[in-house]
């Protein structure tokens, strides 16, 4: 992956969570501390200020980068989630990535995810979205239709039950709403893929 | 210092001082104690640099031992482990207690030489599950 095209995923990204930060928040407000969206932001601003740097290294260094970055600005229980996303990325990735290296790396930092939040699938969290975008590139779909089932997996953690997080304080009432981080989570997935289809 | 040290970590920095106050009355000065609380931007939240800043502050090498208040706290302080990476991570553990009950049991079992096992014990003693 070239440096610019790193460049740009960076700033589509802190686009996307800058335009979504008061839904992220509305979401988060409705059953968790109503951090998300401001965090959220906070965080990739930050990456986005050092994007020039970060771009210039290998993408797996660069991958760690932005995760150690994410740990210590977004702060919440997100910091060390997303971070950890990036971080065990960074770990797994080739420096050109083809699409088995980037779907076995992709494997491995949900685990990584899943471990740091001692969660599981099912439990109304961003895992409910990242599970099936890996099974998506698993399937050999296409990145139209990854962003799709982003998509379609943030909505189905509507009726879910949150088991993690601060959520999970309050039950049965954590149905009927949308998970904030299942949504970030979406929506940076559909960023990503539509940003790298745009590319040459 | 020899005694295992304290570090609590609230979401609010008014919990996490005040828990600290009430270690205080306990122990003296016997135990290395810190604390920090907050997002780091003025409102409620954990920080894993002010946690890092803690563990350093409140480092000894029989370990240090982590109280710590809802989800994030704990999130927050694991990764804060993981970062200051081997060997230190190998002395430092999150406890899973209450964290004023803890931090005033814990401390008070550091201030009479525990190891680090036997000071979380003590604390994970308070919990239920």
């Amino acid at each position: 992956m070239a440096a610019m095209n790193l460049a740009r995923l960076i700033a589509a990204a802190a686009d996307t969570i800058a335009a979504h930060a008061e839904e992220l928040t509305a979401l988060d407000q409705a059953i968790g501390d109503g951090d998300h969206g401001l965090n959220m932001k906070r965080g990739f601003e930050a990456v986005r200020a050092e994007a020039e740097a970060f771009s210039a290294k290998p993408l797996p260094d660069a991958l760690k980068a932005i995760g150690t970055k994410l740990v210590m600005t977004v702060g919440g229980a997100s910091g060390p989630l997303f971070g950890t996303l990036f971080l065990a990325l960074g770990k797994e990735i080739s420096a050109v990535p083809d699409r088995t290296n980037l779907t076995a790396a992709f494997g491995k930092a949900i685990e990584a995810v899943a471990a740091r939040g001692k969660s599981q699938i099912g439990q109304k969290t961003m895992l409910d979205v990242l599970q099936p975008v890996h099974d998506a590139l698993t399937g050999g779909k296409t990145a139209p239709e990854i962003a799709d089932f982003a998509d379609a997996a943030a909505e189905a953690t509507v009726p879910m039950k949150a088991l993690r997080g601060r959520a999970s304080f309050l039950g049965d009432r954590s149905i009927g709403h949308m998970d904030a981080g299942a949504r970030s989570t979406a929506l940076l997935v559909r960023t990503i893929v539509e940003t790298l289809e745009g590319q040459p | 210092m020899s005694n295992v040290g304290i570090v609590i970590v609230s979401h609010s920095p008014l919990v996490a001082e005040g828990t600290a106050d009430m270690v205080r009355q306990m122990v003296g000065d016997e135990v290395p104690l810190a604390w920090c609380g907050g997002n780091g931007h003025g409102g409620l939240g954990t920080n894993v640099e002010a946690i890092m800043g803690a563990i350093d502050k409140a480092w000894s090498e029989a370990g240090v031992a982590i109280l710590v208040d809802l989800g994030g706290a704990e999130t927050n302080s694991e990764m804060a482990v993981e970062m200051i990476g081997e060997p230190r991570s190998h002395k430092i553990i999150v406890c899973n207690a209450p964290i004023v009950e803890g931090a005033v049991m814990a401390a008070t079992e550091a201030s009479g030489g525990a190891s680090l096992r036997e000071v979380v014990a003590t604390a994970h003693e308070l919990s239920p599950s």
